[in-house]
């Protein structure tokens, strides 16, 4: 009897242990980052786990040496605009999707999923080539534009997944009251999907902030690059001498809002990412 | 009446395909017409440094580009990255996900820390591992020493035997949230009688992962493993931060920009962007096939 309460007790242990692991090993890195920002000269080489002297030299040098506000100012900009009109144009097509019956619906829907899964180096010299043509080339239109690939099939999905679970009543009431497909659209479900509007933006503002290979192609100089291309874009002499400190200062200062944004909207972002996902 | 209500349904029915046309059309201009002339390019000898009209060179290119071992190298470190990496993931994740869908104190806060990685930028998680692993001053180095483990510091992200699987290390850190936010989704989805059931009928904890959870949440599974596969195998930051354009961790994307962009080779560049884009599209329908799931059911979040 006492054999088997020992091995409840000893399974326990492991769990928390491996519970702690897991925690350790998810949080670490980014602790690690926090830590080697607060840093300065030979300290940054050494293992201690908090800085004897914390300083915040890194931070003020990343913004006094390099346009690091301009760039996080390009990135606000080029997240929020393709956003919106990501919104714009998925919601209305999300309407038709989710809520009207017409032959081709599938074949369409099916087009829209398999664009989100483009490889984005395919379309790199067309879209190039556009880009130069339309004379966005190193300017922020140039990714409003390009972002479009990824995040309106997204927000397309994710918003029809949402408008297939309006409750039919609700139409059936307004259109009997006359109204039309556009005034059911923006006046009776729009006001209902807020929730949803803001869980599809947010995770589509996510996935432009951290665009990495359109923002290096289509920008040339410092002044309209955005954070990951400026943040990857950091270097030294050599390797050795890269700016350690002021590359962890960077990330920290980008990643510590997504994470609030993220902690904050937590429920919502677990149910947009499992829309459609589970439910199927 | 009825006369009525068809004309009705006819009017949503139009109204319908012109609510759809603003974002179809910005689809086929971000998406179709880049591809289709991405298709051209790889047909001509187009160079981004000459301005004359490229000429036609037919399959040219695609010979090239077979011929090319630096190609197939590209084809196998892709390959390699993304079956390592899903796999861990997807163990990854499971073990997270089934400890994390126990009652337990913590339990909400651990799933919140769960989100901090995903959260991170991917240039960023790879600068900070990059800072972690760098071969003399790292954390990592130095705490397998400290512990006796290794005798001298390795050069994680320059030694090429290693250099691959830094890579696939960073990513599973980076992606194993999302598993196991989908596998746990879909666990909590599970009604409990089924486990009361099993315990009836004297089930153990492994008999009842592997005959009843395992089966009931494998579509679920499925769907997160393709896509994980499928952005596995256009991967580009991890490396191009992590190590540049080293040939040890080429990837296909990684190779297919070095020639449009830094060898200014339209043309060759965009065979091999196309030799990519076909290799994805035979893996989803592989994957579709052999995982037996409706397209439908898929869906993404980065």
């Amino acid at each position: 009897m006492s054999a088997r309460r020992l091995r409840r007790h000893i399974g326990r242990v492991l769990f928390v242990l491996l519970m702690l692991l897991i925690a350790f090993y998810t949080v670490f890195p980014f602790y690690w980052a926090i830590v080697t920002s607060l840093k300065s000269g030979s300290a940054l080489f050494g293992a201690e786990p908090w800085p004897a002297h914390p300083a915040w030299g890194n931070y003020v040098a990343v913004f006094r040496d390099r346009p690091f506000g301009r760039n996080i100012l390009n990135s606000v900009i080029v997240a929020t605009s393709v956003v919106a009109v990501s919104l714009c144009l998925g919601a209305t097509a999300a309407f038709a999707l989710g809520r009207v019956a017409f032959r081709g619906r599938g074949v369409l829907l099916a087009a829209i999923l398999a664009v989100s899964m483009f490889p984005q180096v395919a379309v790199l010299s067309g879209l190039f080539e556009l880009i130069r043509w339309l004379g966005l080339y190193n300017s922020l239109g140039s990714l409003v534009f390009s972002y479009l690939i990824f995040t309106l099939p997204f927000t397309v999905w994710v918003l029809t997944t949402f408008m297939r679970e309006m409750p039919r009543e609700l139409e059936e009431a307004a259109v009997m009251d006359g109204a039309t497909p556009w005034v059911v659209l923006t006046r009776v479900f729009l006001p209902l999907m807020g929730p949803a509007l803001a869980t599809t933006g947010l995770l589509a503002f996510i996935a432009a902030w951290n665009e990495f290979l359109f923002a290096l192609t289509f920008t040339l100089t410092d002044d309209m690059r955005t954070v990951p291309v400026a943040i990857a874009l950091i270097s030294g002499a050599s390797s050795f001498e890269l700016p350690w400190g002021r590359i962890m200062a960077a990330s920290v200062i980008v990643t510590v809002p997504l994470i609030l944004l993220v902690l904050v909207f937590q429920r919502r972002i677990v149910a947009g990412l499992t829309a459609g996902a589970v439910k199927g | 009446m009825s006369a009525g209500l068809s004309a009705l349904a006819l009017e949503r029915r139009r109204a319908a395909w012109w609510f759809l046309l603003p974002a179809v059309v910005a689809v086929l201009l971000v998406a179709g017409w880049p591809l289709a002339r991405t298709i051209w390019f790889s047909l001509t000898d187009a160079r981004l440094d000459e301005t004359a009209a490229p000429a036609f060179v037919g399959l040219s290119n695609y010979l090239l580009l077979i011929e090319d071992p630096d190609w197939w190298n590209a084809v196998r470190n892709t390959v390699v990255f993304a079956v390592a990496s899903v796999t861990c993931e997807t163990l990854l994740g499971l073990v997270i996900a089934l400890a994390l869908n126990e009652r337990m104190r913590g339990r909400g806060m651990l799933r919140a820390a769960m989100l901090i990685p995903w959260a991170i930028p991917t240039v960023v998680s790879a600068q900070i591992w990059g800072w972690m692993l760098h071969d003399q001053v790292g954390v990592v180095n130095q705490a397998l020493l400290a512990l006796g483990l290794v005798e001298r510091p390795l050069a994680w992200t320059a030694d090429p035997d290693l250099a691959l699987w830094a890579v696939v290390a960073v990513d599973v850190w980076k992606t194993t949230p999302f598993m196991t936010l989908l596998i746990l989704a879909a666990l909590q989805l599970l009604p409990d009688e089924i486990y009361e059931a099993a315990d009836i009928d004297g089930l153990g904890p492994v008999g009842r992962f592997f005959r009843l959870t395992l089966p009931l949440i494998r579509p679920a599974l499925m769907v997160a493993v393709i896509f994980r596969t499928l952005d596995a195998l256009r991967v580009f930051d991890l490396m191009y931060v992590l190590t540049g354009n080293s040939a040890a961790t080429a990837s296909m994307s990684v190779y297919a920009r070095q020639q449009l962009v830094e060898f200014q080779d339209i043309g060759f560049g965009s065979a091999a962007a196309t030799g990519l884009f076909l290799i994805i599209a035979l893996a989803t329908a592989l994957l579709l096939t052999a995982g037996r799931v409706r397209l439908g059911a898929a869906e993404g979040g980065r």
